[in-house]
């Protein structure tokens, strides 16, 4: 349907003005289908986070109920080995991951792009010793130096997010960098510099506002990597401790107890659906910021 | 209090990975007094706009010194120009490229006010010395055509109060009826102030409309220096006479010019 209609009201023929109004009063970015279905998954889990106490049909640590319960009508996902509800569980799991990720992705993306501008503006040496730093981060397998990290710090969720912090940031360092040395060369950026402004007036003024698009794009699509990644250290122990409700660390549980197949496999749907979401927005999102794919972009457009 | 800037023995050289070194500017000796108009042609790539930007600060030098007011001009580094400097201002070749897409016209034209520190006129004064209405200032950039945009890009350049303009190639990217407006209406702006203008173009036919002095550069180096008249009329080098040549001529007889 989105094709012909656009097609009709790009003509402007025979579509009446009150039909023609009632299109969707939504960006262009989110008017595609996956990005749509990305939105629908990404706000369905945040109510669930603000409103577990509330949606959750038992308290989500109380070891009440008949251990290693398959699905049923009371328990919907089963209970585990201490006999919890998963349901309940996995919807308290969502005040964990979701608002650690995404203090995780803005932390990371501020220090990496501070950095990266820092070091794609100044150049020389300062340029250097950033890069430097970020390559050696980058030599390392991320998941195995955000381990050792974490493990040196001990287990806690605050941990296992440092850590993750000091892995993830150089990916922005590098992305604002590249941005930066492009940016700061534009004529406008000279002219700037003329009429006298200093080197951080400059990129705040000049070079930041026309680097930021692609920047928060890549935040979009890291963030399902940050849950991901974060999931990853409470599945290795390194990050949420018993008996905090967090999904990788529920996987993990489920491993141990590999034929009650439900233990792992609803905290696992629960953070494929988050990631999977989250790159449906991210990937809209760059389509559209993009002007040489914001055309084909609009074509598929609801 | 007008000051002159002059260019001393000029030389810039570009450092080419895996070549020799390329002389942009080799040796360039041109002073510019206050409230002169002086044109430089010369064809693309001869180093006329490395000398425009070595004039500002943005390209290092490998021999000889500009002054301004007497003082030398340093290369721009990580510090602020300072307020001295601020008084030599450029208008760039790209209008596309010269103005921030993401800050209303407005604002880009107080950041030149500010600059100059306070003494220059209002947006709107400065909007209309260049043809523009005043409502310009709360537009972006992107609602305007190229020719406007360079408006507006020499409106900034003013709003500093600057005392040297300098024009590097202001017109080769607008069409061609815009090109002798623009050229005009910068050799007027600068004369209202009072300031100098270093014009920089590869059209002899308008530079030779707006300037008192025409230098004539060619790999690097300037050629031929005389007055506007002098140097249409009675060309000295071969290069002048060429570049005279390649003038197109409205005769009706559909010739191309001799190359």
């Amino acid at each position: 349907m989105s094709s012909e209609t656009a097609v009709s009201d790009t003509l402007g023929t025979k579509t009446p003005a009150w039909k023609r109004r009632r299109r969707p009063l939504l960006p262009r970015a989110w008017r595609r289908p996956m990005a749509i279905v990305g939105v629908v998954i990404v706000l369905a889990w945040l109510v669930i986070a603000i409103f577990a106490p509330l949606i959750a049909p038992y308290n989500p640590l109380a070891q009440s109920f008949t251990p290693l319960q398959a699905p049923n009508a009371a328990h919907w996902f089963g209970t585990d080995v201490l006999g919890r509800d998963e349901l309940s569980r996995v919807l308290y799991g969502s005040r964990i991951s979701l608002p650690l990720s995404l203090v995780l992705v803005v932390c990371s993306m501020l220090i990496g792009s501070v950095l990266g501008a820092i070091a794609g503006y100044f150049g020389r040496v300062v340029d250097e010793v950033i890069m430097r730093i970020a390559d050696l981060v980058f030599a390392f397998p991320t998941i195995i130096l955000a381990m050792i990290v974490a493990a040196s710090l001990g287990p806690s969720l605050l941990n296992a997010v440092i850590a993750l912090l000091l892995v993830s940031w150089p990916n922005y360092a590098r992305v604002t960098r590249s941005l930066v040395l492009g940016a700061r060369q534009q004529e406008y950026v000279v002219a700037g510099r003329l009429m006298g402004a200093g080197v951080f007036r400059s990129l705040g003024r000049d070079v930041a506002p026309n680097v930021v698009a692609p920047i928060f794009v890549l935040a979009t699509l890291d963030f399902g990597n940050a849950i991901l990644l974060l999931s990853g250290l409470s599945f290795l122990g390194l990050g949420a401790v018993p008996p905090t409700p967090e999904w990788g660390a529920m996987v993990s549980d489920g491993v141990q107890n590999f034929s009650q197949w439900w233990l792992a496999t609803f905290p696992g749907i629960a953070i494929f659906s988050v990631v999977v979401a989250f790159n449906f927005i991210g990937d809209a999102l760059r389509d559209a910021l993009d002007p040489r794919t914001a055309e084909a972009v609009s074509g598929v457009s609801i | 209090m007008p000051a002159e800037l002059v260019f001393d023995d000029v030389a810039v050289t570009y450092r080419q990975s895996g070549r020799a070194e390329l002389r942009a500017v080799d040796g360039v000796s041109i002073t510019l007094a206050p409230g002169e108009v002086l044109g430089l042609v010369g064809e693309s790539g001869c180093g006329k706009s490395t000398l425009a930007r070595a004039a500002c600060g943005l390209e290092p030098l490998s021999g000889g010194n500009i002054r301004f007011g007497g003082e030398p001009v340093p290369r721009l580094r990580m510090l602020a120009r300072p307020a001295r400097l601020r008084r030599i201002q450029m208008v760039f070749q790209n209008p596309y490229a010269s103005l921030n897409p993401r800050r209303r016209v407005g604002s880009q034209i107080e950041d030149g006010r500010r600059a100059a520190g306070g003494s220059a006129p209002s947006i709107a004064e400065l909007l209309a010395d260049v043809g523009m209405p005043a409502d310009a200032m709360s537009r972006y950039p992107h609602e305007f055509s190229g020719g406007q945009r360079q408006r507006i890009a020499i409106a900034r350049a003013l709003a500093a109060s600057p005392d040297v303009l300098i024009g590097d190639e202001p017109i080769a990217s607008l069409d061609a009826s815009l090109q002798a407006k623009v050229a005009t209406l910068m050799r007027d702006v600068a004369a209202k102030r009072n300031a100098s203008l270093l014009f920089i173009s590869h059209d002899l036919s308008v530079v030779r409309m707006i300037a008192d002095r025409i230098a004539v550069m060619s790999a690097g180096r300037i050629v031929e220096l005389g007055t506007a008249e002098e140097v249409w009329a009675r060309p000295k080098h071969a290069y002048t006479r060429r570049l005279l040549a390649s003038i197109p001529i409205a005769d009706g007889l559909g010739r191309l010019p001799k190359v």
